[in-house]
């Protein structure tokens, strides 16, 4: 048993994710489920579903850190740290070799460089509209009337891609649509879409300085699609670690963790003192 | 941060431009006053030695800025066919000039008999003006001043200011009816001269820390130096500033409550956000204590001569921040970080100035890479609220501060 726990939440703009590690780091549990545009809501609800799953105690949470646009919604917290700070300290967890980060998630993407022991360096984001996100093919799977877990499976076997010239959301969908009048295959298109959102984030990419090796984090690196394009395009091998949505509320859990550490180190010299 | 003190010297300078601008209103119905208007790189000491006074749109666009009404006169100019991407002090200035419309005393600014265009700042300025002949009928001076790519600036490039500065006073005096009086041109000029060398010891003065003012403070008393310079009202308003700034520095006032980290900024304020941007950064205990953008209204050429004003003045009117390449920026850079103890850089990325903003993604990877200064990159603009997001802002700020935090605690332990 673990004298204490610290919980890690990512409240997204698609999605709130929760992470529950034990004193030593060890990841217990997650949950993952759609904002909805109800933040504190699904906080809550993640939060309470993986204590219901661990049976871990609310009051056995020492530290509960919160990220992602909706990180000082959140009631209660111990503190809440950017997504910046957090994909790339989850990230290096996951393999501390690590030295780039692209998150891609509803809303925004993000291109992160790593200093070799783990510290934040340059970064990118890219916010100013919804192309290059995973908003941006959720809007185009229900134009294609597909699932969004088909679209990676669909792109990687298609040969051919449609040329999706436009980055714009709402002019993509026009685009698809015409290009679908005129007969192009749906796996064509699908590809052709991931393709766009690819070179859309190798542009963020590029302006960082891309340096491997690089992991995906984000809903979107479940996108076989979009993983396979970016591979291609920055001739890099991209590292998808087992659970790429929960990155960012994993880094948060960690920082919680170093901190109730440092603090105690604090008290421990204190103590000594006196 | 409740218990800030105030710069008592604001009221002054609020007290100061408004008798200039009132001055400058009352003259548009006196035609024996002449009135210029002039970009902010302009020789303006021609002008006052002339006895005309000088108006600057740029400035004026900015207090229309930080009044927020630049969106509903930028929209007049759109309407009539004058892009978005065209700068929002253009579009700003333009829709004034065509509807009326403005920040002074709720009205545009007094009608010119002049124009004055210098292109040290941008090519913007060209095309602008012109526009502003075709609307007022009034004649044009144009000086072409040469960007300078070197760290360096070329003689033959001085001799050419000089030529059209001497041109210049021939053309002005057309317009007033009277003779170019020298005398009263060099003393101008001292008046001039020692103006530049106060705003730049004031600037200097934010080296201490904690800084006794900070950048968001320095934008606003920016103003007597763009407008005034070469008056003596303008020496005295400085004079008062410095005298208080080292009061304040004497008893340790700082702007905020705990000054953790000190910052650069880099490019023209995002004048509707100033509060927005200056609270977020004092969140986060950090205080930016030097501009490029303040720092280009007193630039000194290296080598002038002294003994000959004019050639000085000539290789002034060179020396500007954004009249150079690259390389003389990075040095400008560098040296602002090592004289004022910077733990980061903040560059806005300018839609409306490209002048300015070209280069900043290569100069924010040369400070990073050559000299591990970290970097904020925020893409807005100066005065076109469109392309602002609190959120999105506020978020890269969050980031960028952990990240400024994390690294000089690395560096402390
Ligand atoms: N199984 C899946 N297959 C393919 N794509 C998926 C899958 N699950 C999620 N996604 C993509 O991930 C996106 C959401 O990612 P994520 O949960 O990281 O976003 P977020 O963190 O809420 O957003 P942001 O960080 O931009 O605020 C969806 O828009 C969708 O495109
Ligand atoms: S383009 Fe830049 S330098 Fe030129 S007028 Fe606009 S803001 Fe000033
Ligand atoms: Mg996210």
């Amino acid at each position: 048993m673990s004298a204490y726990y610290v919980m890690g939440l990512d409240i997204g703009s698609a999605t709130a994710k929760a992470v529950l590690l034990d004193e030593s780091g060890y990841s217990l549990a997650f949950a993952v489920r759609p904002t909805r545009g109800r933040l504190v809501q699904s906080a809550e609800e993640v939060k309470q579903e993986i204590l219901a799953h661990t049976g871990v105690s609310e009051e056995a949470v020492k530290a509960i850190i919160t990220t992602g646009y909706g990180r000082d919604i959140v009631q209660n917290k111990t503190k809440s740290l950017t997504e910046i700070t957090c994909h790339a300290r989850g990230a290096y967890a996951t393999m501390p070799n690590i030295r780039f980060v692209i998150d891609i998630g509803g809303q925004d993407s993000k291109a992160i460089l790593l200093e070799p022991d783990g510290q934040v360096g340059r970064f990118e984001m890219n916010d100013k509209c919804a192309a290059g996100t995973g908003r941006f093919l959720e809007v185009m799977a229900r134009t294609l009337g597909i699932h969004l877990d088909e679209m990676g499976d669909m792109a990687i076997h298609s040969e051919k891609y449609s040329k999706i010239s436009s980055t714009c959301t709402v002019f993509a969908e026009s685009e698809v649509i015409s290009l679908l009048a005129q007969g192009e295959e749906i796996p064509a298109v699908v590809s052709g879409l991931c393709r766009a959102i690819a070179e859309r984030v190798y542009g963020l990419a590029s302006r960082v300085g891309i340096t491997p090796p690089i992991m995906m984090t984000g809903g979107v690196a479940k996108n076989k699609g979009v993983v396979n394009w970016l591979s291609r395009i920055l001739n890099q091998e991209m590292i998808i670690p087992p659970e790429p949505q929960i990155i960012g509320a994993l880094g948060a859990g960690i920082m919680g963790l170093e901190m109730i550490k440092k603090s105690n180190e604090k008290m421990n010299i204190i103590t000594q003192n006196t | 941060m409740s218990q800030r003190v105030p710069i008592r010297a604001t009221a002054k300078m609020k007290e100061l431009m408004g008798f200039y601008y009132m001055m400058a209103k009352s003259a548009e119905n006196d035609p024996n006053q002449k009135i210029a208007w002039i970009t902010s790189g302009g020789p303006v000491e021609i002008l006052h030695a002339a006895g005309v006074i000088p108006i600057y749109p740029e400035n004026v666009a900015a207090m229309a800025g930080t009044m927020k009404i630049s969106d509903e006169i930028c929209a007049i100019a759109e309407e009539q066919g004058f892009s978005r991407d065209l700068c929002s002090y253009a579009r700003t200035d333009i829709g004034s000039a065509l509807s009326g419309k403005g920040p002074i005393m709720g009205s545009a600014s007094p009608k010119p008999d002049l124009l004055v265009c210098c292109n040290n700042i941008c090519g913007t300025v060209t095309k602008w003006y012109e526009e502003l002949q075709r609307i007022f009928n009034v004649p044009l001076i144009f000086i072409d001043a040469p960007f300078q790519y070197g760290i360096k600036d070329r003689p033959e490039a001085i001799d050419y200011m000089e030529a059209q500065l001497r041109r210049m006073m021939e053309q002005v005096s057309e317009v007033t009816g009277k003779p170019f009086d020298m005398d009263k041109f060099m003393e101008t000029l001292e008046l001039s001269d020692r103006a530049v060398k106060l705003w730049r010891e004031i600037q200097d003065l934010l080296q201490h820390k904690p800084a006794p003012m900070n950048s968001f403070d320095t934008f606003i008393h920016l103003a007597p130096i763009v407008t005034l310079r070469g008056t003596q009202g303008c020496i005295e308003y400085y004079e008062t500033l410095k005298a208080e700034l080292l009061e304040r520095i004497e008893q340790g006032i700082g702007t905020l409550e705990k000054e953790e980290y000190r910052l650069g900024w880099d490019n023209l304020p995002v004048w509707f956000k100033i509060k927005f941007l200056s609270e977020r950064f004092s969140q986060h205990n950090a205080a930016l204590v030097v501009s490029t953008y303040t720092r280009s209204f007193c630039y000194q050429a290296e080598d002038r001569d002294i003994s000959n004003p004019l050639r000085a003045m000539s290789a002034d009117y060179l020396a500007g921040y954004i009249n150079h390449g690259l390389d003389f920026r990075e040095r400008e850079l560098t040296e602002m970080v090592r004289d004022f103890s910077l733990d980061g850089f903040v560059m806005h990325s300018n839609r409306s100035c490209r002048a300015y903003s070209f280069g900043q993604y290569e100069l924010a990877r040369t400070l990073e890479d050559k000299y591990g200064v970290p970097v904020l990159l925020i893409e807005a603009d100066q005065n076109d609220t469109r392309m602002w997001s609190d959120e999105q802002v506020g978020n890269r700020i969050d980031a960028f501060m952990e990240r400024v935090a994390s690294k000089k605690q690395r560096n402390i332990a």
